[in-house]
């Protein structure tokens, strides 16, 4: 089943043409890689999914991205963002307690049952495999973990609100290598359940953990295959040189 | 290498100097407040009514119109400073309109406070006709620390982090919500510094509250807030210049209990101020 559809999606900011005639399509409970230098695009991409770009005065986009066949300028904003989950590059907690960062989302819909907040708390963190270590410290202030329970945290943060798509960041580009191997285990499992955008520096990363991946370039998509595909047989030679490390 | 040396220290000792320059003055100054007024310290003259013109008696009146006239400043200016800054800084378009409008504000801060004085007297006791009472005097002095609020607010909500609005609203909150529960808790401190500020500021100008509020002699408490009202500013000018043969001590003392007043308001914001820091957890 197809999740997203991206149709002739081109992006300015002022006079930056940042993205250029994307057309792909996202398909449901899968984890797409999207992998690129710098400033080729692929963040632009992710933050157009769940329209965050949509904060900078200068961003403008022709084309169209649906969900599930639903233009998503024509679904309410914060109902999408709801449904599209992100998780940032650098572990970002909000300034509260453990508890309190979870709930958020959840909070911001209005629920207040104590005991629904709960539970929704307990079910979030055990499926980012944090509960076990923070169970005990609820209240502490959420600064308080390592980087890589922060980052985990983040991840709970977003399952609170029960998304249907998750967008990843570069979510390990902070993270040591024993953090990252946790927090990709956390995303193979949580495929099952949740379509998964990431974006990622990390070359071998794409490689371990997508089904699929897309390679940007200065704002063009130049390839999108099965991941098998592109690490051994890539169609352009730009994807060859860049899984190679050739340049980039 | 020695040379080097030899102007790092000649630039460490001018540095030092300056400050010196500075802490000296305001040290001295406070020292001889302190000690030709608190021997006039006492609780007749802080509960007592001024009595034979001002040269005997307390400024129990002046203590308190100045409470009023402060009180009510602040309860005008701040949740207009706090909403205009909110404006400014999250939702106004990033447009020539608003940055004439952000650096006009900046400017009023400057506008020397006579001028708001008269601006007081013309608007509230002239055209809304509110007379000179405490009502016109707290909106004169309110409208003068209202640029300062504004402008230490916006710098306040602007410093929050710009991730932390792109976390909340990517979980699926409103710009409202995520103003509401994740930048202002955060900008609390920096509010509060701008309210101290004002707060200073409206309890010690003598010019905006001249025409608009001050009594010259008025020995009992304002009954509404359209009544007359003394205030330490203005006392402590009219025993010093307008009245002759006021004791020093009298003079000193109501100094004195000014400064106290200002430095208490400021000593419980800044308490309030550090609980709130206390809580920022990033």
């Amino acid at each position: 089943m197809v999740k997203f559809e991206v149709h002739d999606l081109n992006i300015w900011f002022s006079s930056i043409h940042a993205l250029k005639q994307v057309n792909l399509e996202i398909r449901s409970n899968e984890i797409l890689s999207v992998i690129g230098p710098a400033n080729s695009g692929k963040t632009t991409f992710l933050r157009t999914l769940n329209r965050l770009n949509d904060l900078n005065a200068a961003f403008k986009m022709t084309g169209a991205v649906e969900l599930e066949r639903k233009d998503i300028r024509g679904i309410d904003i914060e109902e999408l963002r709801r449904k599209i989950g992100m998780v940032f590059a650098l572990p970002l907690p909000l300034p509260l307690s453990i508890f309190e960062n979870v709930v958020y989302g959840v909070r911001m819909q209005g629920e207040r049952n104590r005991k629904k907040l709960e539970e929704k708390t307990e079910q979030a963190l055990r499926q980012a495999y944090l509960w076990e270590e923070v169970k005990g410290r609820m209240d502490e202030s959420a600064f308080k973990l390592s980087g890589g329970q922060q980052q985990r945290l983040c991840i709970a943060r977003t399952l609170a609100v029960d998304p249907e798509v998750i967008l990843f960041d570069e979510p390990c580009s902070g993270l040591d290598p024993i953090s990252t191997a946790k927090v990709e285990d956390a995303m193979v499992k949580l495929k099952e359940k949740y379509t998964i955008v990431l974006v990622t520096n990390n070359v071998k990363q794409a490689a371990r953990v997508g089904d699929r991946t897309a390679f940007f370039l200065s704002g063009e998509l130049i390839e999108i295959d099965a991941t098998d595909k592109i690490f051994t047989a890539p169609q352009d030679k730009r994807t060859d040189g860049y899984i190679r490390g050739r340049f980039g | 290498m020695k040379n080097s040396y030899k102007n790092q220290n000649i630039a460490f000792f001018l540095l030092f100097l300056s400050t010196l320059l500075i802490v000296v003055p305001v040290g001295l100054i406070v020292l001889v407040i302190i000690q030709k007024g608190l021997p006039a310290i006492n609780w007749q003259f802080l509960s007592d009514m001024p009595r034979q013109g001002m040269r005997a008696g307390g400024i129990f009146p002046a203590i308190i119109g100045t409470v009023y006239l402060v009180v009510g400043a602040i309860m005008f200016a701040l949740p207009i400073g706090l909403l205009s800054a909110i404006y400014l800084s999250e939702y106004s378009k990033d447009d020539l309109l608003t940055r004439l409008i952000k650096l006009a504000i900046v400017n009023l801060a400057g506008v020397p406070s006579v001028v708001y004085g008269l601006f007081g007297l013309a608007l509230f006791v002239v055209f809304f006709k509110f007379g000179v009472s405490i009502l016109s005097g707290s909106l004169t002095l309110g409208i003068m620390i209202l640029p300062v609020i504004i402008t230490t607010s916006r710098e306040a909500l602007e410093s929050v982090p710009q991730s932390f609005r792109e976390v909340s609203l990517s979980l699926g909150a409103s710009k409202w919500q995520t103003i509401r529960h994740i930048v202002l808790p955060n900008a609390i401190p920096g509010i509060l510094t701008g309210t101290i500020l004002g707060l200073g500021r409206a309890a010690g100008e003598t010019a905006p509250i001249l025409f608009t509020v001050a009594a010259f002699y008025l020995p009992r408490l304002p009954k509404s807030v359209f009544d007359q009202a003394m205030a330490l500013p203005y006392h402590l000018y009219v025993i010093s210049t307008q009245v002759p043969n006021v004791d020093e001590k009298i003079r000193y003392g109501t100094a004195f209990v000014l400064l106290t007043l200002v430095l208490f308001m400021n000593l419980v914001a800044i308490i309030i101020r550090y609980k709130f820091r206390k809580k920022k957890k990033w």
